[in-house]
């Protein structure tokens, strides 16, 4: 079983995520740190690319910050290899197509591999093209992680056929961000991603408040949160791991809570 | 060449974009397949090409640029007098045919140079649909004729700030905008880019410049041209020009990019000649980027050239050597400006002028028992005030 499928045997998983070196490496890997010890069950590392189309304002914002620290692709597996001194919670990269495609797909996923990196989430390399992909990541045993989207409709079949570990609901229409609501037929796409997969379901895009954590852990079996999580580490400046820290003990517990409910 | 039943040209090509949009280009792709077979969509997309958009373009022969530079006979096709002023006018017009098929209600574009923007805002107008544009904000500041001229169209202009404000940078928003409303909205791109189908159906709307050159051109001469010069930026006049003539060997297949102050000087635009393989846009083709593969920033006088990567099917065309892609300058082009000006009373888009400047080079190296048909891609009544700041002059429109 897939280290990422271990996470979900016993209980519903919070994922929350930070954009590598925003700002500074050294704060990603304290701020890693702080969310592991506050419980989250895998944590989401953002690689930054120049052009994120899936991402919002504000993890837009955080990758400005980040290049302007300095950040690389390589820098981001030396944070990893810094964090893997302190915490062996399971990360998973959120990446566009273009940097492991220009690092060389084999030498991407083998890095991965060697420091402990469970899985890839990549936005922009639907089922259509992930088969460049696949080779590598089940070779060097990465978990590729499917997007499936409230317009997936006829898809969904196609989408998790490949799913490893777990599988990403996007939430929402649109960008990654904070929001109010989310779309009409995530009940409806939960029970049909059952029909044809046994995989954890894990839905992001937009959540922020414990409430949204606990009805959304209440229809899925993880939750994923990204913006509110970058916004709140940007207000806090130094204080940002204790920051995160805190809300993440808040969304552990209401996702948490969501399993009493049932 | 021939987009394969994989959505490929060769290597380059393919839908690299969120989940979120892949239903909707599911949709498009049947939609385009069954149009290209169907009739009845064939004469809508021609009536209106030509009752609406002036076509067919005149094929004109520009001799005293010929006699001046002594060599091939040298061919305009003239896409400059379409209406809206572009060859950006085709593609738009298929592309909305579509949409209306589709049942949806909203247009969006993303424009450089403003172009595309206006077609869009356009063809909107005249099938009663709304609109709404995304434009670099550094674009709608040196464009600002055709962002007035959009909003007269009754069309929203969103001047984008994130990135460098420019072409790339629409793009993005563009695509952003579109996954938040994928089910009414339709995102009419206007170049041979993005996720397939997109540079195939760009391709195929496009394709009528070059149809419509050969047949004119044997009209006058009898015979096939020698070379087909167009400017290149995502590619679109140039795929249009190419298009068929692609399985004529004899005819050679210049695009020209902009190389901004000099491709050596990293303020450029000249994708095919520095870029390497990347994926971005929804598509995998060859990018201006980093080592790491961040996207670079550009540069180009043109604000419809200066974009970092290039549609699928023209890396691949360089990649089998079936077309040739060069380099102009800032400087080259704006002395081409002034050149077919003063030479055949024409003021032909800077982004055009960059293939204009081209042909300077080429025809003094051909005989004249051969010829180029050079695209003027669109009129440059929107760059007289920024041609006139190149060269020291304030002027205000």
């Amino acid at each position: 079983m897939s280290k990422l499928r271990e996470v979900f045997k016993n209980h519903k998983a919070f994922i929350p995520f930070v954009t590598a070196g925003d700002p500074s490496a050294a704060r990603t890997v304290a701020s890693v740190v702080a969310l592991a010890e506050a419980g989250a069950d895998i944590v989401e590392l953002g690689v930054p690319f120049s052009d994120p189309i899936a991402d919002g304002p504000v993890i837009q914002a955080a990758g400005l910050r980040a290049f302007a620290g300095g950040i690389t692709v390589n820098g981001v597996f030396d944070i990893v290899a810094e964090i893997r001194k302190q915490t062996q919670v399971p990360l998973v990269f959120l990446t566009y197509a273009n940097l492991p495609f220009k690092y060389g797909y084999d030498a991407f996923c083998r890095r991965c591999a060697a420091l402990g990196v469970a899985g890839l989430v990549i936005p922009d390399l639907p089922a259509e093209e992930a088969g460049e992909i696949l080779p590598f990541t089940k070779k060097h045993g990465l978990d590729l992680i499917p997007l499936v989207s409230p317009t997936s409709g006829s898809r969904l079949a196609k989408l998790v056929t490949d799913a490893t570990g777990f599988i990403y609901i996007v939430s929402a229409l649109g960008v990654t961000g904070q929001r109010a609501g989310f779309a009409q037929n995530l009940p409806d796409l939960i029970a049909a991603l059952r029909q044809v997969t046994d995989a954890p379901l894990c839905v992001g895009f937009g959540v922020h408040t414990p409430e949204q954590a606990r009805e959304l852990a209440g229809l899925a079996d993880g939750v994923i949160v990204g913006s509110a999580i970058v916004a709140q580490a940007a207000a806090a400046g130094d204080d940002a791991p204790a920051a995160i820290a805190a809300y993440t003990r808040d969304m552990v517990a209401a996702v948490r809570q969501a399993e009493v409910d049932a | 060449m021939t987009q394969t039943i994989d959505n490929r040209f060769g290597e380059f090509g393919g839908q690299y974009v969120p989940e979120t949009l892949m239903t909707a280009l599911d949709q498009l792709t049947t939609a385009f397949e069954a149009a290209k077979q169907d009739p009845e969509f064939q004469a809508e997309f021609h009536r209106l090409l030509n009752e609406y958009a002036n076509r067919p373009s005149l094929l004109y022969y520009a001799k005293r640029m010929t006699e001046t530079l002594g060599g091939a006979k040298i061919y305009l096709k003239r896409e400059d007098l379409n209406h809206t002023g572009a060859h950006k006018i085709n593609n738009v017009i298929g592309q909305v045919l579509l949409a209306r098929r589709l049942g949806k209600t909203r247009l969006i574009a993303e424009t450089g140079a403003g172009q595309h923007g206006v077609a869009t805002a356009t063809i909107a107008a005249l099938f009663g649909m709304e609109c709404e544009v995304f434009m670099g904000k550094e674009d709608t500041e040196r464009q600002q004729l055709n962002v007035y001229r959009m909003r007269l169209l009754g069309a929203k202009v969103n001047a984008v700030t994130s990135g460098q404000g420019l072409l790339k940078d629409a793009v993005n928003a563009a695509l952003q905008d579109w996954a938040a409303h994928p089910d009414d909205t339709f995102y009419v791109i206007g170049s041979a880019m993005g996720p397939a189908p997109y540079p195939a159906m760009v391709h195929e709307f496009q394709s009528v410049i070059s149809k419509e050159s050969k047949a004119q051109y044997q009209t006058v001469a009898g015979k096939l041209p020698d070379a087909i010069v167009a400017c290149v930026g995502g590619g679109s006049n140039a795929i249009g020009s190419f298009a068929a003539y692609l399985d004529d060997p004899s005819v050679r297949l210049y695009g020209v990019e902009a190389a901004g102050q000099g491709v050596a000087s990293g303020k450029t635009a000249a994708t095919l000649e520095l870029g390497t393989p990347g994926i971005f846009h929804g598509m995998k083709s060859i990018f201006l980027q980093n080592q790491e593969g961040q996207i670079a920033k550009v540069y180009s006088i043109s604000a419809g050239l200066d974009y970092p990567g290039i549609g699928p099917e023209h890396a691949a065309l360089q990649a089998t050597g079936r077309a040739e892609y060069v380099g102009i300058t800032d400087e080259e082009a704006v002395a081409a400006f002034e050149f077919i000006a003063k030479q055949e009373g024409i003021i032909a888009a800077i982004e055009s002028c960059h293939a204009v400047a081209y042909v300077q080079k080429l025809a003094p190296t051909m005989r004249p028992d051969q010829s180029i048909i050079c695209t003027l891609s669109g009129r440059g009544d929107k760059d007289v005030a920024s041609i006139a700041k190149y060269r020291g002059e304030e002027i205000h429109e």
